[in-house]
């Protein structure tokens, strides 16, 4: 588990011309951190 | 099976600085920061600035995107015609005026001297035979009293003067609020404007249109059926279509391009012979940006209201073929970022019909404006499509990395459209389409649509969808 989110809860917030609120959680998950919310926003 | 063709299209734009306070963000910005609303208020432009705004003229087809000169655009237009074949951009009072002529509720209340401004200007209007201009005289009134009813809006002109009082529909029913029926009411009217330049402008029979959809953003409905619709044969009827029924595509920004599929889907089958696709403007995304353009000192630039139409018919050997063996959906399993939304909308339709990437000389994503978007930290939108478009030409070998500036330069165009998502999703290129694709010299245009479904909050997914425009063969 990276340190950097050992012990964390995590909201994941996406944008969606760069990289999706799916895919953060997904490497937050892989980091052994747990994400209470992920969502995508657009901004145009 | 007869091939689809989109034979016209027209696109309108209304100039409405008045209304652009009652945009989503300003109408939440501005009530609670006094200094903000004085800001905003000396910051909106006069119809002329409109007008000679060169983005609004590529929007209405007077010049091709790509003859835009470099930015910054504003002030940069000389003076130019509110009109085109196939489009204008009307002034507030008119705009106000063709509400009520398109209001059956009693919702509008135009104040005296508006009702005649409006009248004059209707009344000189080319489609002026199109509109029940007797409607204006039975909506002026006590714009100051219905104003003031409990649950009805102020509307305004010349910054800050009273023009019109506009009423709910219920008193406890939030979907026919009196903010929520004027973003539908000002949609069915700019998608009315257009599909009356569409018919009028072109000279093409009312009664010919069997069907029309609407691909507009706007949720019509009541609390026990929000978002019910039906723009469509709304639209139809406000213009005066007698003989078309119509219905509705919803899919966030990426609507237009299923419409189009749909509307020619039902032509290739025999359905029907003539369909027209319709989006109205977009009234929540006025002033949506206007914090950036403050804070840069720039005008409020999302001041008006879009419309754009299109008929889709049978093969007449001369229009575009909308070539429904060339569609490209975004499969539920293709994954959201961005360059594999490019890949399943902009590559694989070609690579299945035996194309590359430099068979098609136009690539229409979603073009909007980025002297609007960028002040705001939201950056430039085409550009960054265009960018992934190269970069999967390049890997593709259609082009070497160094081709990729010259790919985005020739084969996309700068945004001109404004932040008004299904209208700048490659359904304001429809125009310019048409024409490079007969008078011009391009052989295929790619539209490009993309919807963000997640905002929604029930799915975490995008959508898109592509359609493929060819010249005609004869």
């Amino acid at each position: 588990m990276s340190p950097v989110f050992d012990g964390k809860l995590v909201i994941a917030l996406g944008e969606r011309d760069g990289v999706a609120g799916p895919a953060i959680a997904a490497c937050i998950k892989a980091a052994g951190s747990e994400v209470v919310f992920s969502a995508t926003e657009c901004f145009v | 099976m007869s091939n689809p063709v989109v034979s016209h299209a027209a696109q309108v734009l209304a100039h409405v600085p008045g209304l652009a306070r009652h945009g989503s963000k300003p109408s939440r910005e501005l009530p609670r920061n006094a200094e903000v609303r004085e800001q905003f208020l000396g910051a909106l432009r006069s119809f002329d600035e409109a007008v000679a705004y060169l983005p609004h003229q590529a929007y209405i087809g007077a010049l091709h995107p790509r003859d835009l000169p470099a930015r910054p655009w504003i002030g940069a237009g000389p003076a130019a015609s509110r009109f085109t074949s196939g489009g204008e951009i009307m002034p507030e009072e008119e705009f106000l005026g063709l509400l009520a002529c398109l209001d059956q509720f009693g919702l509008v209340t135009l104040d005296f001297d508006v009702a005649e401004l409006a009248a004059a200007g209707l009344g000189g209007h080319p489609l002026a035979k199109r509109l029940d201009l007797d409607r204006l005289a039975a909506a002026s009134g006590d714009a100051e009293a219905v104003a003031a009813e409990h649950g009805s809006l102020p509307l305004h002109v010349e910054r800050d003067r009273l023009a019109a009082g506009f009423r709910r529909a219920h008193d406890s029913d939030d979907a026919l609020a009196a903010a929520v029926l004027l973003e539908n009411l000002a949609c069915k009217a700019t998608g009315t404007l257009a599909v009356l330049h569409l018919i009028d402008d072109h000279g093409i029979d009312p009664d010919s249109i069997d069907y029309v959809i609407s691909c507009s953003e706007e949720a019509v409905g009541d609390r026990y059926q929000r978002g019910g619709g039906n723009m469509g044969k709304t639209i139809a009827e406000a213009a005066g279509l007698a003989q078309a029924s119509g219905a509705d595509v919803k899919n966030f920004c990426a609507a237009p391009v299923p419409a189009l599929v749909i509307a020619g889907a039902l032509v290739a089958s025999g359905v029907f012979r003539n369909v027209v696709v319709v989006g109205g403007g977009s009234l929540p995304k006025l002033g949506m940006k206007f914090q950036g353009h403050l804070r840069n000192g720039m005008p409020v630039l999302e001041d008006v209201v879009g419309g754009s139409a299109a008929l889709v018919t049978t093969d007449d050997g001369v229009s575009p073929v909308l070539r429904l063996d060339g569609v490209g959906r975004h499969r539920v399993e293709a994954g959201s970022s961005n360059p594999q939304i490019m890949e399943a909308l902009g590559v694989q339709p070609l690579e299945e019909l035996g194309l590359s990437m430099l068979d098609v000389d136009d690539y229409a994503t979603e073009l909007h404006n980025p002297e609007i978007t960028e002040p705001q930290g939201s950056g430039n939108v085409p550009e960054r499509n265009y960018k992934t478009l190269a970069a999967l030409a390049a890997r593709r070998g259609d082009i070497g990395r160094e081709g990729i500036p010259q790919f985005m330069a020739e084969r996309g165009m700068p945004g001109f459209a404004p932040t008004q998502g299904h209208l700048a999703s490659a359904l304001c290129y429809l125009p310019h389409a048409v024409r490079r694709l007969t008078d011009g010299d391009a052989t295929r245009v790619h539209m490009i649509a993309k919807g963000s479904l997640f905002l929604g909050r029930m799915t975490q997914a995008s959508d898109g969808m592509s359609v493929l425009l060819e010249r005609n063969q004869g």
